[in-house]
């Protein structure tokens, strides 16, 4: 299997994709437990001045999971440190987590180092607003734009944060759990929920 | 439909919606062109086209790199004090258009035949994909995930399902990692016989068209007789690939290694030095490197820029790392440059298909865990457990342990992720696709921007993008 | 089923059938391909599966002057009035073919993104199934509308 991490991890294939919200993350500081972090040089000195941040591998991938006011600061640190590109951004929606509902997930790339990394912020459900990432990477222009279409969560100072996918006049997000796929009925399925 | 009625088709009752749908239904059921139309169906308002908010305004910029990123830009325009408003003209370039790659929209501020800024309205292929996906199984999931980036299916096919062997901890064996590299090579070529084809045609040489649909016959021949379909295979599957290639794919695979690159030098011949092309395609849609891993742009424009990145290089999935092939680079950015580096790629490309076809490992083409692939035909005669695996994997589906992961490889057009995030169920929880042209897409205002406009169509041809993808 | 007005109803006269000889004889069809769909029109077009046997080459970017929309592709909430504005600024007579399942039904995508079946917006004559539809399929369906005009049905 091709691995993208170089390193040894002390959990691999630790698959904590629940991301721990805001309460264990300073359950943990309080209780002063050793911090993890990664064996990459370049990673750790990254991490490591952020203090809020937690470090953990999923399938062998890095994933940070941060609070969601320091997404700006990490992003520029990252891009300092050899994150020029920003690979994707997306959302995912957690219906039954009901203190962060949404999970803002940033993947970001360093092409001189040849490393990935992934940063995950939640956001809650009623109101959910994230910092943009525009300022750092332009290229956060249209993800996140379909991130507010889809999801409804908004990023602060984004240049222009319209719908970018959906008729300007659809209300509604439809990537959301709680939204209907929207089918049709059709006529010699057994049942109306149709895939 | 009355307006009103468009306003009630976009909430959330589902309910509401069908039965709209079911009384026009009868309504519009013998209405044939040209006859009049039933008094009770209203037509839809022509204004409704207007997409509001997401138009370009007339008052702002800030599509510029510079102003994203917060510096503060003097002199942003030559002639800004000396023309009034009234000289600026905005353009609409699409959705219906013949150059524009699909139902793209552009808006262009025009100062004369000088196109100062642009901005590219999406969205009009969306089709709900990721949404769709969370409701079909993973083996169904490579049919939906195939019709997003329709020039390259297997490569989003292969990006799923590398994402999903991730979560399940699953190995393909060596021929079935062969056998894709094969298909995704072989559809590699596919896809930029399409963009030179597109990229000839836009700019006028309309023989071009021609004869890259007719290279492009033979690869999808070999793909109609290994997976059944000329496009959207659903081939590439969790766990390896559909079906054994079929007896006589040999000989079908040196036939199209030997024809592909000695037309490819005709073309090249006619078109390299050719001064009408050159005029026409060089210093024209020009993207610096720093633009470019700003826009995140990856794939042959990133690599026309001059910046060697290549997945399959850098991150190397499903055994590519065994056979020899180059990277091309171009030097400029530009138009011209990316032409090149798209044939030199299928020349690549032809290269790998090669040594794929000297070294085919012997084995399964997928892996051996019944819980994920099915058995073979003939066994379920045989065994109860097999028919109980091929009932469960066919209606229930397997299900894949909790967790998320993202898988990026090199498509035709750059970085083609998949961010797939399982809760335990046979179903994804969220499955969404990095697609390269949507980033693609965010360069276009950049390369296009203090230039004239007849160079639109050469510059948005080079940057093929594919609206399925952008859309998704 | 309806007939389409003609300058003579009462019978079919030879000028009448010359009228429509020609009508399907030189179709030009206006660029409407969307999705995968498009990419099997192109391939129709192209000289394996050659339109311009039958006068069909040349794909008219204005649809003043097209007569025929083949609807390549899936049909989203975004694009149905443009569909729409289309259609009504192609000259009479025009047909409509809808190319695929997609574009006929709402293909294998029943969710709320997309119309399903563009017969919702415009009115149909053939409807071609597949996914895509190869280019014999898609020949195969504009043969059978140019057999429906000679016959006086389409």
């Amino acid at each position: 299997m091709t691995d993208d991490a170089r390193r040894q991890t002390p959990d691999d294939n630790a698959p904590d994709t629940n991301a721990p919200n805001t309460n264990a993350i300073e359950d943990a500081v309080a209780e002063e437990e050793v911090r993890l972090l990664p064996a990459n040089p370049i990673l750790s000195a990254l991490i490591e001045p952020f203090e809020n941040a937690v470090w953990s591998t999923s399938h062998g991938q890095d994933v940070v999971t941060l609070p969601r006011e320091e997404l700006r600061l990490f992003g520029t640190a990252a891009r300092e440190a050899g994150f020029e590109v920003l690979a994707d951004v997306t959302a995912v929606d957690w219906l039954d987590r009901h203190d962060l509902r949404f999970d803002v997930v940033v993947n970001l790339l360093s092409m001189q180092h040849v490393l990935r990394l992934r940063v995950i912020v939640g956001a809650p459900g009623d109101e959910p607003s994230v910092p943009s990432l525009v300022p750092v990477w332009p290229g956060a222009n249209f993800p996140e734009r379909e991130i507010y279409d889809l999801f409804g969560i908004e990023f602060s100072d984004h240049p222009d944060l319209t719908r970018i996918l959906m008729p300007d006049d659809w209300e509604g997000y439809p990537l959301r759990k709680d939204f209907e796929v929207g089918a049709v009925p059709v006529q010699f399925k057994a049942s109306h929920k149709v895939t | 439909m009355t307006t009103s009625e468009t306003d009630e088709r976009s909430t959330k009752d589902p309910a509401k919606k069908n039965s709209d749908r079911d009384t026009t239904r009868e309504e519009l059921d013998l209405w044939i062109s040209g006859t009049e139309e039933p008094d009770e169906v209203e037509l839809w308002d022509i204004s409704s086209t207007d997409e509001g908010a997401q138009e370009m305004r007339e008052d702002e910029g800030a599509l510029r790199l510079k102003e994203q990123r917060g510096v503060v830009v003097e002199d942003d325009y030559t002639f800004d004090e000396e023309l009034p408003d009234d000289e600026r003209m905005i353009v609409n370039m699409g959705p219906q258009h013949p150059s524009t790659h699909g139902v793209l929209r552009l808006q262009i501020e025009l100062e004369g035949e000088m196109i100062r800024r642009t901005k590219p309205i999406i969205g009009y292929l969306h089709t709900g994909m990721e949404k769709t996906g969370e409701g079909l199984t993973f083996m169904q999931g490579p049919t939906n995930v195939t019709r997003m980036d329709y020039l390259a299916p297997l490569h989003n096919e292969l990006a799923f399902s590398l994402a999903v062997e991730r979560l399940l901890g699953v190995e393909v064996p060596p021929r079935g990692q062969a056998i894709r590299i094969l298909m995704t090579e072989l559809n590699r070529i596919a896809s930029h016989l399409v963009a030179m084809a597109t990229n000839g045609m836009d700019i006028g040489a309309l023989s071009i068209f021609t004869y890259g649909f007719r290279e492009r016959e033979q690869i999808l021949a070999f793909f109609e007789k290994v997976t059944g379909l000329r496009l959207n295979h659903n081939y590439i599957r969790p766990g390896g690939v559909a079906a054994e290639l079929p007896p006589g794919w040999r000989a079908d695979v040196a036939t199209i290694c030997e024809t592909i690159p000695a037309r490819l030098a005709d073309y090249d011949n006619m078109l390299k030095e050719n001064p009408i092309w050159t005029g026409r395609t060089r210093g024209i849609g020009v993207i610096t490197p720093e633009e470019c891993l700003a826009y995140s742009i990856t794939g042959p424009t990133l690599r026309s820029a001059g910046v060697a990145w290549d997945i399959r290089k850098a991150f190397p999935y499903s055994g590519i790392e065994k056979y020899e092939f180059e990277v091309p680079v171009g030097e400029r950015g530009d138009v011209y440059d990316r032409y090149r580096v798209r044939i030199e790629e299928m020349l690549e490309s032809v290269k790998i298909v090669q040594q794929v076809a000297e070294a085919m490992p012997k084995g399964d083409y997928r892996t051996d865990d019944r819980k994920v692939t099915p058995p073979p035909r003939q066994r379920i005669d045989e065994s109860m457990e097999a028919l109980i695996h091929h009932f469960k994997i066919f209606t229930e589906g397997f299900r894949v342990p909790p967790g998320e992961t993202y898988v990026a490889i090199e498509s035709p057009r750059g970085e083609l992720g998949c961010y797939l995030v399982s809760d335990g169920e046979g179903k994804p929880y969220r499955m969404h696709t990095r697609a390269p042209s949507f980033y693609n897409l965010q360069g276009l205002p950049t390369m296009m921007a203090d230039s004239l406009m007849a160079d639109t169509v050469a510059t948005i041809a080079s940057l093929d993008p594919v609206m399925g993808d952008v859309d998704r | 089923m309806a007939r389409r007005s003609n300058p003579s109803n009462l019978m079919m006269t030879t000028v009448d059938k010359a009228a429509r000889w020609a009508q399907s004889r030189s179709m030009f069809p206006a660029t409407f391909g969307l999705a995968c769909c498009a990419i099997e029109m192109m391939a129709t077009g192209a000289p394996h599966n050659d339109l311009s046997r039958f006068g069909m080459e040349v794909f008219r970017a204005s649809p003043r002057q097209a007569d025929l929309m083949i609807v390549a592709g899936r049909v989203s909430q975004k694009m149905a009035p443009v569909l729409r504005q289309i259609y009504d600024q192609m000259g009479e007579p025009k047909w409509v073919i809808s190319m695929g399942a997609c574009a006929s039904t709402g293909g294998m995508f029943n969710n709320y993104a997309l119309v399903q079946g563009v017969d919702q917006v415009v009115p149909v004559d053939i409807y071609v199934p597949g996914c895509p539809p190869g280019p014999q399929s898609l020949m195969h369906g504009i043969l059978t509308l140019h057999a429906n005009i000679m016959a006086g049905t389409a």
